[in-house]
């Protein structure tokens, strides 16, 4: 359940964020997350209600933004999309690569008022 | 909030203690009173605007900051920081105490030892001589950087020293958390499954060592040690491996000279 300590902090950021900007409350925030980004979707939403109560996100929407997971190969430079960290490249079949996308964690937008 | 009793505030909620150190009886050591800031509550006259601010901001970021000047201590005084990582039960802190026990003369150690409740692991190090901290996570399931930070502000760090940092037992959540270390080991052992490395991958994708324990049992079990490697290089090709059994002593050497040679220099 890392996942709390996930929503945790993109409440810090949140709360940092809206501080900054002199908003009275978060109305919508937008995330980024990677489809290999190691988090659970069903434990996040778990974590969620907990991790936001009394925050400024206590009321604010949701919209996550899942980016697919992508791989180049090392040996052959092939891109291909990837669902596990031990899929092979479809071209050679190494297991040499570089996993360039799908392990994004970020609070992209925050909508406040 | 906090993670350890869901209070709120931002304070750290893992306690950090060293052998024959207490905490109250509550399990808490810091203020549980609120004080909650209605600000929402005079603004109903105003026009509201909507804006859109693009934070773009890395949501671990925090750890990843505090995690890279834990590194810069760690350079700065050449001490070389390991990330033990592995299930419960892999015998990870029976490995750290033979390691311990039987390097302890070449190399000074430190050590940080992470588990959810108990000063058990603490005791057993303490009983080598070896100067080490407890963090209790209290319901957290990973160490970050902030309590690696807190945990090594309490012990006396030895330039050119080792030092261990046992995670908690999860194969999951400290994937995650880069503590600063140097290098992350990960443990299994032969009484596990041998697919385990497809089975939480993220543990092994960073790791720079796997240590296979237990391997006196295998006449008993049914592990398989090439394909253990094989799902795990799948994974993380540039893995290295040691098949060892910490309490026979066989094939320690092997991770020794791993350690000894790899230190920071």
């Amino acid at each position: 359940m890392h996942e709390l300590s996930i929503a945790l902090g993109i409440v810090r950021i949140a709360e940092d964020e809206s501080r900054k900007a002199r908003a009275n409350r978060v109305t919508a925030i937008e995330l980024e997350i990677g489809t290999m980004a190691g988090i659970e979707m069903a434990a996040l939403d778990f974590a969620w209600p907990v991790a936001v109560k009394d925050t400024v996100l206590e009321h604010a929407a949701r919209q996550i933004d899942l980016v697919p997971a992508r791989a180049r190969c090392l040996e052959c430079a092939t891109e291909y999309a990837i669902a596990h960290s031990f899929d092979a490249c479809p071209e050679c079949r190494s297991y040499f690569k570089d996993i360039f996308q799908g392990k994004e964690l970020r609070v992209k937008a925050l909508q406040i008022e | 909030m906090c993670s350890t009793c869901g209070c709120g505030q931002e304070e750290n909620g893992a306690t950090i203690l060293k052998p024959g150190e207490f905490v109250q009886a509550d399990g808490h050591q810091h203020d549980h009173r609120h004080t909650h800031h209605h600000q929402g509550h005079a603004h109903d006259h105003h026009h509201h605007r909507k804006t859109v601010l693009e934070v773009e901001q890395e949501i671990l970021g925090r750890n990843q900051l505090l995690a890279e000047r834990n590194r810069g201590y760690f350079a700065a005084k050449k001490i070389t920081a390991i990330n033990l990582v592995s299930s419960p039960g892999s015998g990870k802190t029976t490995l750290l105490e033979t390691t311990l026990a039987d390097l302890q003369d070449k190399v000074t150690f430190r050590v940080i030892e992470g588990d959810q409740q108990t000063m058990n692991d603490a005791n057993r190090i303490t009983a080598l001589n070896v100067p080490v901290v407890q963090v209790n996570t209290g319901k957290g399931c990973h160490l970050d950087s902030e309590m690696v930070y807190r945990a090594f502000d309490r012990l006396e760090m030895a330039p050119e020293s080792i030092l261990m940092i046992e995670n908690v037992g999860n194969l999951v959540c400290p994937a995650l958390f880069d503590l600063g270390e140097n290098y992350r080991v990960v443990i299994i052992s032969t009484t596990e499954g041998d697919d385990k490395p497809v089975k939480y991958p993220d543990m092994f994708a960073h790791a720079h060592v796997c240590l296979i324990n237990k391997i006196d049992l295998l006449p008993y079990v049914n592990f398989d040690m090439e394909r253990a490697k094989d799902y795990a290089r799948r994974i993380n090709p540039n893995l290295v491996f040691f098949a060892v059994s910490a309490t026979t002593g066989e094939g320690m050497g092997n991770w020794y000279k791993w350690l000894l040679d790899n230190r920071i220099k």
